[in-house]
């Protein structure tokens, strides 16, 4: 890798990845194990199926914290359970809709299909989701709001 | 066409309903639910351009719907909601008799001279779905503002940190008291996700970051689902505008599916169903 000096306050994006167990999650084992480098600020999160991430999780994620948050499985046609991936886009392109126009920026919302051999695909999709969120800087949105919740946490 | 209370009357009295949801007066230019049982209760009974309530929320209800079949009187906007739970399968067509009218609209609130937001361009003045007919009382009132598109092009026009700010103001407002909730007929689960503490996904306190979160996931449970019935905003009492994120949702179902709830019964729920052919081009 290289041997860049980083100053000490730079930002390092925080980038939370929901991915499905049968194809991304094993893909993103075939991008370790073929020695693939990849920016280490992703945090993988492994569920039985892209039909599994209930949408809260990505709020959720934007809430405690996360910069950018990444949802993956497998292409159409080749979900594990058939058609739990299709019945998650649908419910997508809602949510994404939603949380558009509610000030969460699609910059930092990524959906990908990675199969288990598309390691090197799995390397550019992450690269490419933290280097937009690297350049849009930290999301700042909850910051205001979270300052006020005081109780739990 | 048939007077409403000689209707009743006749159904309770024939045993062909064992109990009828419908209004009485309460007030004047007021109505409230109201469930006859007896023949007797019909007397009661009214249907005018006063009569805001959904009652369709009352057959998401166990302990209404057992027991025998129940009429409702119900207009076009409420049978839409009769419809999608048809759709979803909480509810047997044959169980429920309808009892609909030709609608005049319904007043914004007690005593408004203007109608209501949601019969703004209403597509189901004459019911879709019903098995007996009334007739509606009523004069008639004036067109509302509309405010919803003036709201959305408000939106539309700032950038996302703006967007944020605007609806995180918009629900700080919000006590948690679940009325928008209560007041859904589509809001029927038997533990709402609000209400879970282990894992608490939703904080259950009324802070920004709790009321934001519980309105994002009201709002998407609802999208595709809800049919813009309203009864959400007029119940809530901080008066969140509930119905422009809800229009919104609805909006988007209607452009990226053509689909717009409970139009049929026949048709597969938007959520519930897929096609292969979906919008692709957001994913990589």
């Amino acid at each position: 890798m290289q041997t860049e000096k980083k100053t000490v306050n730079q930002f390092e994006p925080k980038v939370i990845a929901f991915v499905c167990n049968w194809c991304t999650y094993t893909g993103a084992d075939l991008a370790g194990t073929s020695r693939i480098k990849y920016q280490p600020n992703v945090k993988l999160i492994k569920l039985p199926c892209t039909g599994r991430i209930d949408p809260v999780f990505i709020i959720k994620a934007f809430e405690k914290g996360a910069d950018g948050v990444l949802v993956s499985g497998c292409h159409p046609g080749d979900c594990h359970y058939n058609a739990g991936n299709y019945h998650a886009r649908r419910r997508w392109i809602m949510f994404r809709k939603m949380l558009e126009t509610m000030g969460i920026d699609s910059n930092r919302l990524h959906f990908s299909w990675v199969s288990a051999s598309e390691g090197k695909k799995f390397t550019e999709v992450v690269n490419d989701l933290i280097n937009k969120v690297r350049a849009a800087g930290p999301f700042k949105s909850y910051e205001k709001i979270n300052k006020e919740y005081v109780i739990n946490d | 066409m048939t007077e409403l209370k000689n209707l009743v009357k006749s159904l309770l009295e024939e045993g062909k309903v064992t109990k009828v949801i419908g209004y009485r007066m309460y007030g004047e230019n007021n109505t409230k639910p109201y469930i006859a049982v007896t023949p007797n209760d019909a007397e009661e009974m009214v249907l005018n351009t006063d009569c805001r309530n959904n009652l369709s929320v009352y057959l998401t209800k166990k302990e209404i719907i057992n027991g025998g079949k129940t009429g409702i009187v119900a207009k076009g906007c409420d049978i839409r909601n009769i419809i999608a739970l048809i759709q979803e399968n909480r509810i047997k067509e044959e169980d429920i008799l309808i009892i609909s009218a030709e609608c005049k609209g319904v007043g914004a609130e007690k005593g408004s001279a203007v109608y209501a937001n949601k019969c703004v361009n209403c597509s189901v003045k004459t019911p879709h779905l019903y098995h007996e007919l009334v007739e509606m009382k009523g004069s008639e009132l004036s067109q509302p503002k509309d405010k919803y598109t003036e709201a959305k092009e408000k939106v539309l026009a700032m950038n996302s940190g703006e967007r944020f700010e605007y609806f995180s103001n918009m629900f700080s407002e919000c006590i948690k008291c679940y009325a928008c909730r209560q007041a859904c007929p589509m809001c029927y689960c038997e533990q709402c996700i609000a209400d879970m503490s282990i894992p608490r996904w939703i904080e259950s306190s009324a802070t920004d970051r709790g009321n934001l979160s519980w309105n994002m996931i009201r709002a998407f449970h609802l999208s595709g689902r809800c049919t813009g019935c309203n009864e959400c905003e007029r119940a809530c009492p901080a008066e969140i505008p509930l119905s422009f994120i809800n229009k919104l949702m609805y909006d988007t179902a209607k452009e990226e599916f053509n689909y717009e709830s409970g139009m049929n019964k026949e048709t597969p729920t938007l959520i519930g169903s897929y096609n292969t052919k979906d919008n692709d081009n957001f994913i990589q």
